[in-house]
């Protein structure tokens, strides 16, 4: 049941209207009245005239994740008009445009239906087909601003710096404010109960989407060579750096940039682009979703083998195939972590919201050039294109770039020989050197056998030595990516495990499991390979529930088959149905098991 | 078993220990002449060639070392780029102290790319095959192509796909004969009229067995600021050179015609030549150096690119291999220009002006407030 500052609202709209900016001047007012918010998307793989949505949870306790259930519905779109409503929660509220009479559909007893005449009044008021319908976005706003009680004041402070260059749409935007706000007062009893009340959680955040704290992410962690070919859901990710470098990365005495982004013609090229970028030393990324990976797998496996450095963000979207473009899942796990032929294996980040998929990229940069291997960032699609509440970005100033080991020309100098693959230091991470820095760091960069020294070779021996070497480096692995985030206390015998996106809704899980009786230890893995704590977190308990977002339960897979997790205590609790993980479906899975006596 | 064997000072594994470990004898006679660097031919060789003994390529390779000597090149100041097959094997066998990166079929222009954005001041030499180039990584080869970028990319061209043992390639001729199996009857792909179509800059087309005439090709190419390609009839001598075949050296000399050529002038010459209208004339390249052309055959112009396409067209559908330079243009800007990249080589950018520090973080998280 809704209450104050517990509500979700849901707006249903047609894609290309320009409902955006109208949602986003929502979700940010009840965001500046210090009340936590989530904001999620849903919405179609189309330009213009499918259905899209688009969520705010008011979140007075601050859950990340998307909720259950779905409060008051801003039904725009006839289109959905019956699958709107049939959405919403018993007591819940349907706010449609009742310019055209529609009440065949609205017949609904145990919800208010609201009807307000919105394109009726934006057309009396506005000119143009253009602004009628941009309009008519605002003044839907202006109407939940009456009913949830949302302050006139702020909305209108953030029209003024939206539209600080152009004063003229201030007063418009706000007029249509006033359609909608008026009209629901004189005619609606406002407020509704459930409605928003001035908090203080939201002091020292931001709400960001996480592609652009990756993009953010990889300008300040000093990445000069970004080549993409472009895909949803990452494309955003792109963008953002391009955004963020246009304004901080050109040389202001020349007007040149201290930056290339190059457009791929697919993700072939762009890994390639990469590799070559990395090779000569600057720091390069690219990103992608699941398709780009698949095409890039022949060029991640000569990464590994010839021990270049890479740093890839894969913005999961929902597969197999071109699956649903526009939906979540967490299914690449297994083709990441063993991505192309032969033996290979991958060092993986699990970012669980935008703050850490700006934290983690350095972090990818650093651990990619210590490592001299791919380094794979698996966001997906909610946390990268949806809005998350997190602290405040911040920067360490004294932060220097690891970048690994590389040989400069005065090392070269002294050097007899330098040798590309030689186990220096017995932590399986050979030297590297950078073309032309010195005529003695010259190699034979190759994907075919080689041996120690770097020369090709069809010898047994020299290629297993090398192969072999390269496990030595995976465990150096282990121990140089961040830990899991564990909640431990002896009592519990039973446990939840997940990664990435799935953490807001573990977490909010976890307390409605308690008021059920069920208390859990919880772990969230960062990185794979797994640390050594993964291990014996699950050693330290009877059963633990693993919480994923793919079918076959990858995360499962892998835990066995990189720590040889005893599978018998491993209980899958799944979802992916392509729209983001809830608390819900948590609870449900976890008790659903319990009932069939897989409990602690 | 640890098995490290002893290099003289300075060497590399696969300079001299390329496959047997037996290193090339490294003669030099005192009389070799000696570059701009006071380096002999002999400073640009690499490691003994595991090729077909008489395999174009091999010539292909002598004539890229000469280029690069003349040119005086510093060693490690050369990226050796290529992909997958006989062709991108050849890397190994020049210019050692070069930097060499043996990438994956049909990618090597990706890579190239790559690492030409993170490093401009490094010159850029991609060898390829018409398996490689036209088939596999055709796609990558047209983008190259299409961003303009300054590199010199030799296609290895003989028809077959050698280390399969025979398939045709894109390029090989309708009626070509395999030596197993039914002639070739599909178009083939000209890589020098599809680069000439996609708009390359610098395009020019020879035979492994004229060296006289395919080493100035390579340095206007290496000079040449952009995309430059040398498409080399390189016959395969295994798969690809008995009677019948149109890659073969006895047909590329019955049908060899040659357009045009150029001599490289090296900036500190004056150029007091006075050429004859119709027969030379010099062309500025971008980077400041001049190349003269000298025209071969009169009615041939190797700027205007129309004029080229349809020479091009109309002396293949005689059965004629057009060979020279087949066409320059120093108009348009190359990649780094294009894009308005930084003059110092983005790998060299120190980290303190990659980001505006924790100050301006904190200003710029206004807009997510």
């Amino acid at each position: 049941m809704a209450s104050v500052n517990d509500v979700v609202i849901k707006i249903a709209t047609v894609n290309g209207t320009g409902s955006a900016s109208a949602n986003g001047l929502l979700r940010k007012a009840i965001f500046r009245m210090g009340v936590p918010v989530v904001g999620k998307n849903y919405f179609p793989s189309n330009i213009q005239g499918l259905p899209t949505w688009y969520e705010i949870r008011v979140t007075g306790k601050n859950y990340h994740c998307r909720s259950d259930r779905v409060d008051f519905m801003v039904a725009m779109n006839a289109q959905t008009y019956a699958h709107d409503l049939a959405e919403v929660e018993p007591g819940g509220c349907f706010i449609y445009d009742s310019t055209w009479p529609r009440s065949s559909l609205l017949n609904r007893e145990d919800i208010t239906i609201i009807g307000i005449p919105l394109s009726k009044m934006c057309n009396e008021h506005f000119e143009g087909a253009r602004a009628r319908i941009l309009m008519k976005n605002i003044a839907y706003v202006g109407a939940i601003a009456a009913l949830l009680d949302v302050d006139l004041d702020i909305i209108k402070g953030l029209l003024e710096e939206t539209f600080a260059e152009k004063q003229h749409l201030i007063a418009s935007n706000m007029e249509a404010i006033h359609i909608g706000f008026d009209h629901t007062r004189e005619n609606f009893p406002c407020p509704l109960p459930a409605r928003v009340e001035k908090m203080d959680a939201t002091k020292g955040h931001i709400v960001i989407d996480g592609n652009t704290a990756a993009g953010l992410g990889c300008m300040y962690a000093g990445a000069t060579v970004g080549a993409w070919y472009p895909i949803t859901p990452s494309t955003s990710l792109m963008d953002a750096f391009r955004m963020f470098c246009a304004r901080y990365r050109v040389e202001p005495e020349t007007g040149k940039r201290t930056y290339a982004i190059i457009q791929a013609e697919d993700e072939l090229a762009a890994i390639g682009m990469v590799l070559g970028a990395s090779w000569m030393g600057a720091r390069s990324f690219t990103p992608t979703s699941g398709p780009g990976i698949s095409l890039m797998s022949e060029f991640i496996g000569f990464a590994y083998y010839a021990e270049i450095p890479a740093v890839l963000y894969n913005v999961q979207r929902t597969g197999p195939s071109t699956g649903m473009p526009t939906r979540t899942q967490q299914c690449d796990l297994l083709s990441c972590a063993y991505a192309s032929h032969g033996d290979t294996k991958h060092v993986l980040l699990f970012p669980s919201d935008p703050a850490e998929c700006f934290y983690m990229s350095p972090q990818a940069f650093d651990l990619a050039e210590r490592l001299q291997t791919p380094v794979m960032v698996l966001t997906d699609l909610d946390i990268g294109m949806n809005d998350w509440m997190v602290p405040e970005l911040d920067w360490d100033d004294s932060y220097v770039p690891d970048r690994g080991k590389v040989y400069s020309a005065e090392d070269l100098e002294e050097m007899e020989n330098f040798y590309r693959y030689l186990d220096v230091d017995g932590d399986g991470i050979p030297y590297r050197t950078l073309p032309g820095v010195h005529p003695k760091g010259a190699y034979f960069t190759r994907g075919s056998g080689h041996t120690k020294l770097g020369a090709y070779t069809e010898n047994s021996a020299d290629y297993k030595e090398v192969i072999d070497r390269l496990l030595v480096k995976w465990d150096t692995a282990r121990t140089l990516v961040p830990e899991a985030e564990i909640r431990y206390s002896k009592l519990n015998k039973a446990a939840i495990l997940t990664l990435g996106s799935g953490d807001g809704a573990c977490k909010e899980a976890l307390d409605r499991l308690e008021n059920h009786g069920v208390v859990l230890n919880y772990c969230r893995v960062k990185a794979f390979p797994f640390t050594a704590d993964v291990g014996e977190f699950i050693d330290q308990h009877d059963v633990v529930y693993v919480v994923e977002q793919n079918r076959d339960a990858q995360l499962r897979s892998l835990l066995i088959n990189d720590i040889e997790a005893d599978q018998r205590k491993l209980v899958s609790v799944l979802h992916y149905d392509g729209m983001p993980i809830n608390a819900g479906s948590v609870v449900d899975g976890v008790l659903a098991e319990i009932a069939k006596g897989r409990a602690a | 078993m640890a098995y490290l064997p002893k290099l003289p000072k300075g060497a590399q594994p696969d300079r001299d220990y390329e496959v047997t470990y037996i290193a090339k004898p490294k003669i030099s006679h005192p009389s070799l002449p000696q570059n701009d660097l006071g380096l002999t031919t002999r400073d640009y060789e690499g490691a003994v060639s595991t090729l077909c003994a008489g395999c174009g390529h091999d010539s292909v390779t002598a004539a890229l070392i000469q280029a690069v000597f003349e040119l005086s090149v510093e060693p490690h100041m050369l990226a050796k780029m290529s992909g997958i097959g006989c062709s991108s094997k050849t890397p190994a066998y020049f210019v050692s102290q070069a930097h060499g990166f043996n990438s994956v079929h049909g990618r090597m222009p990706s890579v190239t790319t790559g690492a030409n954005t993170a490093n401009r001041d490094m010159t850029y030499i991609g060898v390829s095959g018409d398996g490689d180039s036209l088939s596999i990584g055709v796609g990558q080869f047209v983008h190259a192509i299409r961003r303009n970028l300054n590199m010199c990319y030799l296609i290895e061209n003989n028809g077959v796909y050698g280390l399969t043992k025979g398939q045709f390639s894109a390029s090989a001729d309708i009626g070509s004969k395999p030596k197993k199996g039914l002639p070739n009857q599909q178009e083939p792909i000209d890589p020098a009229s599809t680069a000439l179509a996609l708009g390359a800059t610098y395009i020019a087309r020879s035979f492994s067995g004229d060296k006289e005439q395919l080493v100035p090709l390579i340095k206007g190419a290496i000079m040449h600021s952009g995309f430059s390609l040398v498409d080399v009839i390189s016959p395969c001598v295994t798969f690809n050179d008995h009677e019948g075949s149109t890659k073969s050296y006895a047909h590329t000399r019955e049908f060899y015609h040659h357009v045009a050529n150029i001599d490289y002038v090296t900036p500190s010459e004056e150029i007091t030549a006075s050429y004859k209208e119709g027969d030379a004339m010099p062309v500025h390249l971008r980077g400041g150096d001049t190349i003269v052309l000298r025209k071969l055959d009169r009615d041939y112009d190797p700027t205007s690119r129309a004029d080229a396409f349809k020479f091009l067209r109309d002396r293949f559908n005689a059965g004629e291999i057009v060979t020279g330079l087949l066409y320059v243009n120093e108009e348009r800007a190359e990649m780094h220009e294009l894009m308005g990249n930084t003059d110092i080589p983005l790998s060299q950018l120190p980290y303190d002006g990659l980001h505006p520090g924790s100050a301006e973080l904190r200003k710029l998280q206004g807009r997510y407030r």
